[in-house]
């Protein structure tokens, strides 16, 4: 038991020095949990996330449009094949990760239970959820896991280039016909609260946040950042010459931020229950992909092993 | 020679296209990926190819305006590229047969006198052969995987043999090319197509279908079913929306 509280302690005096915990180095069971589940969790959100996105691959309404949409979408999924990889090193197989994801057990990021109904919401995707996305991502480059700090830096850096494309896609339709405008501006609307939500459960309801904080996996709340990002999005909707849909979001010169109204939990909790809009179109997709993709992945084993054994 | 410039960006596109309908739906990460390669590799081919013609025509035009607002009939591509995406045996077939043409084609191409086509094609000769190596090596995974992956690869060549034909037929536009200098003569690189389609199904221990009644018609205009459907969605903003920028 005293070497247990030993190793313990040289474990949060390395984190507290701010050195990177490596795959093998000593780690408490429930820190390596915690990381299995959030990067795994992570992961998903990647691979989930490309299907509303890639709902329009098809339609874009330009080829330079269509390659922008398509390159994206593909730098998800490079997303994802980091993050598993980042979890693996914690012990557990991308395979058993996907069980999860496809028996409806492992969560993903909720904003992904949301249609996409117009060009417009390719353009808000980008904005506001890749731009909540990086919010919430560019501190963990300083995770305190080495591989899952690691895979961030390079993570961001794509997210930053699709927010911009997204501010881009919303700019040119805000400054577009009067019927883009439209559409534009309908797509905030049904974007903003949801996005939002990103940011999780307010503080006094967010009974992890406190040992993540300790382990430095986390380092701000996510009330401050949600701040931070009502803060952002408040000026560059301004740009756009867009309304954000909430009346009680004002210039708090006291503050020194905007005030913002409440946010619909309720909302949030039924989608965590698999009531979104599109919780059974996502897992459906993502099982079918992964059923109808079975006889392939075998062949590809069987053919490495025939390979194998015939230069062996 | 705009008819020519047309069919060889249409080609790109139409199989782009059916390609990034993949996208997110893969049999595994790697391989998912591995398509939407090759489907921004040929979308990016059309551009260079759409943007050359629409130079030609002059007029403003645009490379979306050949994209997006041509119908049916306007569309120069083989039928081969538009049929659909069927199982993932169904997709690699398809691709390979475009793939050991267009490999062949591409390598011609450079020879072209127009210096444009001779550089566009020098670039598109890389990809396509990175293309050509995925695919064959596919074929000859699958071919020599399972009982399944046989039995489905195998019944892939067999339903699109019958399209392998309209590739190296040429039409009159290409003839002309040909004559002018600037296109590629399909005699020519019929021989080496054939034998490294051949060669693979060699390797990938299956049977060759027998050559029969060859489809054709999409080079000048004549397509099938399929080509609405995927202009329907393609091209329903820019219809939608008459004169926006996007
Ligand atoms: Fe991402
Ligand atoms: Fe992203």
């Amino acid at each position: 038991m005293t070497q247990l509280l030993q190793l313990e302690d040289r474990f949060q005096a390395r984190i507290d020095a701010e050195q990177k915990i490596e795959p093998k180095d000593w780690m408490p069971d429930a820190y390596r949990k915690t990381l299995i589940r959030q990067i795994s969790q992570h992961a998903h959100s990647e691979i989930v996330g490309m299907l509303p996105e890639g709902n329009w691959i098809t339609r874009a309404p330009s080829l330079r449009r269509k390659v922008a949409l398509l390159a994206k979408v593909q730098d998800e999924a490079g997303h994802g094949l980091y993050l598993y990889a980042a979890a693996e090193t914690l012990g557990v197989s991308r395979d058993q990760m996907y069980e999860e994801l496809h028996a409806g057990k492992a969560k993903y990021s909720s904003i992904f239970n949301y249609p996409t109904l117009s060009w417009a919401d390719i353009g808000a995707v980008g904005w506001l959820v890749d731009g909540a996305a990086i919010m919430n991502q560019v501190p963990l480059c300083k995770c305190s896991f080495g591989p899952y700090a690691r895979a961030m830096v390079r993570v961001c850096k794509e997210e930053s280039f699709h927010q911009r494309q997204g501010f881009e896609i919303m700019m040119t339709l805000a400054h577009g016909t009067p019927a883009q405008h439209k559409m534009a501006q309908e797509s905030l609307n049904r974007w903003w609260w949801p996005s939002m939500m990103m940011f999780g459960p307010n503080d006094d309801a967010s009974p992890h946040s406190a040992q993540s904080m300790r382990w430095k996996i986390k380092r701000y709340s996510n009330d401050d950042l949600r701040q931070k990002f009502v803060d952002v999005m408040a000026e560059q909707a301004a740009v756009l010459g867009l309304t954000i849909p909430d009346p009680d979001m004002h210039w708090n010169a006291d503050r020194g931020h905007y005030d913002f109204g409440t946010i619909d939990w309720k909302e949030f909790d039924e989608i965590l229950r698999g009531n979104g809009p599109c919780n059974k179109e996502r897992l459906d997709a993502r099982n079918k992909a992964w059923n109808d993709g079975a006889w392939v992945r075998e062949a590809a084993t069987a053919f490495a092993a025939k390979r194998k054994s015939a230069t062996a | 020679m705009q008819q020519y410039l047309l069919h060889i960006a249409d080609n790109a596109l139409i199989l782009g296209h059916r390609l990034s309908e993949w996208c997110g739906h893969g049999p595994a990460l790697e391989i998912d990926m591995a398509m939407t390669n090759i489907s921004l590799d040929l979308i990016g081919q059309a551009r260079n190819m759409y943007q050359y013609a629409a130079t030609l025509e002059g007029d403003g035009k645009t490379e979306d305006d050949l994209a997006y607002l041509r119908d049916v009939p306007e569309f120069r591509n083989v039928l081969l590229v538009e049929q659909v995406n069927g199982d993932f045996a169904n997709t690699i077939a398809r691709q390979f047969l475009f793939d050991t043409y267009h490999y062949f084609f591409q390598q011609q191409l450079c020879e072209s006198q127009d210096p444009q086509l001779a550089a566009m094609a020098e670039k598109s000769l890389k990809e396509v052969a990175y293309h050509l190596r995925w695919t064959s090596e596919w074929v000859i995974r699958l071919g020599d995987g399972t009982i399944e992956s046989k039995a489905r690869i195998q019944r892939a060549f067999q339903d699109l043999w019958s399209f392998r034909g309209e590739l190296l037929t040429p039409a009159l536009y290409e003839t002309e090319a040909v004559a002018a200098g600037v296109g590629v003569d399909l005699g020519a690189i019929k021989t080496a197509v054939e034998q490294k389609i051949f060669n693979v199904l060699d390797e990938a221990t299956l049977v060759r279908p027998t050559d029969g009644w060859m489809h054709a018609g999409g080079k000048t205009g004549r397509h099938s079913e399929h080509l609405g459907f995927i202009l329907a969605e393609m091209q329903f903003l820019q219809r939608a929306y008459p004169n926006a920028a996007w």
